[in-house]
């Protein structure tokens, strides 16, 4: 274990804005990909 | 069944169609534990970079979408040339299907080459040449959806857009030898075949386990999105 707490894991050493704005954005675009590909395939099945 | 007749017989989208969705189910499942492991090492287990601080933590993301990006194109244009060459109506589905994904793994190495560039260069973007050649890949990307996207007779927007996926190729050897052929910005590579990586162990894990991730993740995304094609087309 390399952090001393969570409030230390989350402000990652000063750098937060630009790890945590780099994963969120990963995973908001990934997430969005799955919906839409949820979407596409009940609509051909329709 | 001899092998011969069965590569053949999965050329046929109709057989295809309940493989595809086989193969998908089993890589989302992979691409969720892997990623899990990945982001586990690279946050718990990855020592803190010496002379980056926490803001290298970026890389368990960054490199391994840069990976794909330019492995993703390399598969389209693939896919799409068989199709051109043999009229395979699957292989330019494929080509197709994987297109989306392939985009969105550029915006996201990108992205995350932004956020990484401000806090270690001190600007988010430069027109240096590692980062202008991606720019056009994404652009490649999205070129190719547009044009297939704008014709509608799909056997046409298959031939269209693999003549603009295989010109495109080009731009895939200048990304990868950008950073010895100019002298950039961006650093050049940290993983190579014929040297030892210049980082520490963990944190190399951390990556190859993030990009086997991306792996699996890109092979389900594509493969269900062309059981959507062929549901399209049928």
């Amino acid at each position: 274990m390399t952090w001393g707490g969570w409030s230390e894991f989350w402000a990652m050493g000063g750098y937060g804005f630009y790890v945590w704005g780099s994963y969120a954005v990963t995973g908001a675009g990934i997430a969005l990909e799955i919906h839409f590909l949820r979407r596409r395939a009940r609509e051909a099945k329709a | 069944m001899s092998a011969a007749i069965k590569w053949f017989w999965f050329a046929s989208p109709q057989t295809f169609f309940p493989l595809a969705g086989t193969l998908a189910r089993a890589c989302w499942i992979g691409a969720a534990l892997l990623a899990a492991a990945g982001l586990y090492v690279g946050f718990f287990v990855a020592p803190t970079d010496a002379q980056q601080g926490e803001a290298y933590r970026i890389i368990f993301i960054h490199v391994p979408a840069a990976w794909m990006s330019m492995f993703l194109y390399v598969v389209m244009a693939f896919w799409a040339a068989i199709g051109l060459a043999f009229n395979t109506r699957l292989s330019s589905m494929m080509a197709s299907a994987v297109a989306p994904t392939g985009a969105l793994f550029t915006f996201i190495a990108l992205w995350t080459g932004a956020l990484w560039g401000r806090p270690t260069w001190g600007a988010y973007w430069v027109w240096d040449a590692r980062l202008t050649s991606e720019l056009i890949l994404l652009f490649l990307y999205l070129g190719f959806m547009a044009l297939q996207a704008a014709i509608d007779d799909p056997r046409r927007a298959d031939r269209a857009g693999a003549l603009l996926a295989i010109v495109g190729v080009v731009n895939v050897p200048i990304i990868y030898y950008s950073v010895t052929w100019w002298n950039t910005l961006h650093q050049g590579a940290s993983v190579s075949l014929t040297r030892a990586p210049s980082m520490a162990s963990t944190m190399l894990t951390g990556m190859l386990l993030m990009a086997l991730a991306f792996w699996l993740y890109s092979i389900a995304a594509s493969l269900a999105r062309v059981r959507c094609i062929i549901l399209e087309r049928a």
